[in-house]
């Protein structure tokens, strides 16, 4: 039997899908098989930031670049340029906290998002 | 020309692994199923074989190592029984969610509780809903025939498969059986190129995302629909197993079931012991017949409805214990093909054969007798029950 030159799952070829034709209005019958992701970096098109309730607000004028939030923050959101940090890119930020807590000079508040 | 030979379940099935010469063997021994990755081992020994045998620690990193072999691009098996499939089970899901084509052979042995190593069912009815198909063997020959069939099906409905054999009864007993030659085999089997692997050069994959809630039921509902399409599969690498073999398989074996008032259904290797005692009951002028049942997952359920759809009562006969309180997990499927069918038959559980419990002749007598009853008074009764147990007062 040749199995495998016909790879085919529910009767249908088993084709590349890119991941941003993938959202969560796709059918079943859209998704890759197995829920396989055929790219890297794909993470970059989940707005993981929307799960966010509390947001950090810079206050720039307060920040001395002293670096403490940069590898205190669990993901990357704290974007460093020619050692000064830039504002929070909110993105991939969750509104955990961290950075307010670990800044020495209050530079960061959390406060609720206005919609 | 085929080859003639004797040899035990075991043998049979590690014989079609080296005529295979799969890529990756993860393995654990556990009683009755040792013997497969032990005569494996001695055939990458002799060089016979150049798969990479992955020695683990437990059945767990056994699957484990499976699914990761897979993954990559390779085509991986592995074997076990009872507890040690049980200890696979969290990654059975993940196998068989990752779409990933992993074979199988267990070698039906009882679940613990208490500790036994003789032959039931409750091991791999225990995993029937983790989304692997299920093929059962009576006797050797089936389980030789069913595991080069494995790949076949598996490979293309992209599901994994367990190719499921009785401990002892069939994979310690030494039998005649009837081998293709190795060219046959690997041209039947063929080379495993998947469309997506791990290893592929051009190509980043990631296997087994978070399935978030927006994504989750769209995953399983595909799964569902790989589950009721393998049928078809099942059936196709059936036929062209016959052009090779001259051997004949379907979703189940009928026996003497095309005129027959009564006819039990039964899984494995006590379907044997069944035949001979509807060849006893014909003689006696009673019109019993057997269904033998092969496919398991995917259920045939239309063809097992169709099959059954002539006969008058039905006892089907679980070798494990389910603990539902109204019958096992065969009767659960065969009561509900047969709700289908205009005029169905009268239905009846037995649960049977648990932790090695003999079946015999007497047996099936006792139970077609039962279903006699059943015809002359049209009175089902309790629907549940039990066959071979010490029973005291009630």
């Amino acid at each position: 039997m040749d199995s495998r030159k016909e790879t085919m799952t529910s009767g249908k070829p088993d084709p590349f899908r890119s991941a941003k034709n993938i959202h969560e209005n796709s059918t079943w019958q859209e998704l890759t098989c197995g829920a396989e992701i055929y790219e890297p970096a794909t993470s970059r098109l989940v707005n993981t930031g929307e799960w966010r309730v509390l947001t950090p607000v810079l206050e720039m004028e307060k920040c001395k670049h002293c670096m403490l939030c940069v590898p205190f923050c669990p993901d990357i959101c704290i974007p460093v340029k020619d050692g000064r940090r830039l504002d929070t890119d909110l993105h991939y930020c969750k509104g955990c906290g961290i950075c307010a807590k670990v800044c020495p000079f209050k530079a960061i508040t959390m406060k609720r998002e206005e919609k | 020309m085929a080859i003639r030979e004797r040899m035990s379940g075991n043998e049979a099935v590690a014989y079609a692994m080296k005529q295979i010469n799969p890529d990756v063997m993860g393995a654990f021994p556990i009683t009755p199923s040792t013997e497969i990755p032990q005569y494996f081992s001695k055939y990458i020994a002799d060089g016979k074989v150049d798969t990479e045998f992955v020695a683990v620690e437990s059945e767990h990193s056994a699957m484990s190592v499976c699914i990761g072999a897979a993954a990559a691009g390779a085509r991986a098996v592995t074997a076990t029984s009872s507890a040690g499939l049980a200890l696979m089970w969290e990654l059975l899901s993940v196998a068989a969610s990752s779409r990933l084509p992993i074979t199988m052979a267990v070698v039906n042995r009882a679940l613990t509780g208490p500790i036994n190593i003789n032959n039931d069912h409750s091991d791999s009815m225990g995993c029937r809903d983790t989304g692997w198909i299920q093929i059962y063997a009576e006797n050797n020959q089936e389980v030789y025939d069913n595991y080069i069939q494995a790949m076949p099906i598996s490979e293309y409905c992209r599901l994994p498969i367990m190719i499921c054999q009785d401990g002892f009864i069939t994979s310690h007993a030494v039998e005649n059986i009837t081998l293709l030659e190795d060219e046959v085999v690997k041209d039947f089997v063929g080379e495993y190129e998947p469309a997506h692997y791990l290893l592929k050069k051009d190509e980043p994959l990631a296997v087994g995302p978070y399935g978030v809630s927006p994504y989750y039921m769209e995953i399983k509902k595909a799964q569902a629909e790989a589950m009721k399409s393998a049928g078809e599969r099942i059936l196709s690498v059936a036929e062209a197993f016959e052009k090779i073999s001259g051997r004949k398989y379907g979703f189940f074996e009928e026996y003497r079931l095309e005129d027959a008032e009564m006819a039990v259904v039964v899984i494995g290797s006590s379907a044997g012991t069944g035949k001979d005692a509807v060849d006893q009951l014909r003689a006696a002028g009673i019109k019993a017949g057997l269904l033998k049942i092969r496919v398991f997952r995917p259920f045939p359920m239309k063809e097992v409805a169709a099959a059954l759809s002539g006969v008058k009562a039905v006892a089907v006969m679980d070798k494990a214990e389910g603990f539902s309180a109204c019958g096992g997990p065969l009767f659960a499927e065969v009561r509900s093909a047969l709700y289908d069918l205009e005029d169905r038959p009268k239905c009846i559980n037995y649960v049977y054969g648990l932790g090695g419990r003999d079946v015999t002749v007497g047996t099936y007598e006792t139970i077609f007798g039962e279903l006699a009853e059943i015809l002359r008074t049209g009175e089902t009764g309790e629907v549940y029950r039990h066959i071979g147990q010490r029973e005291g007062e009630e």
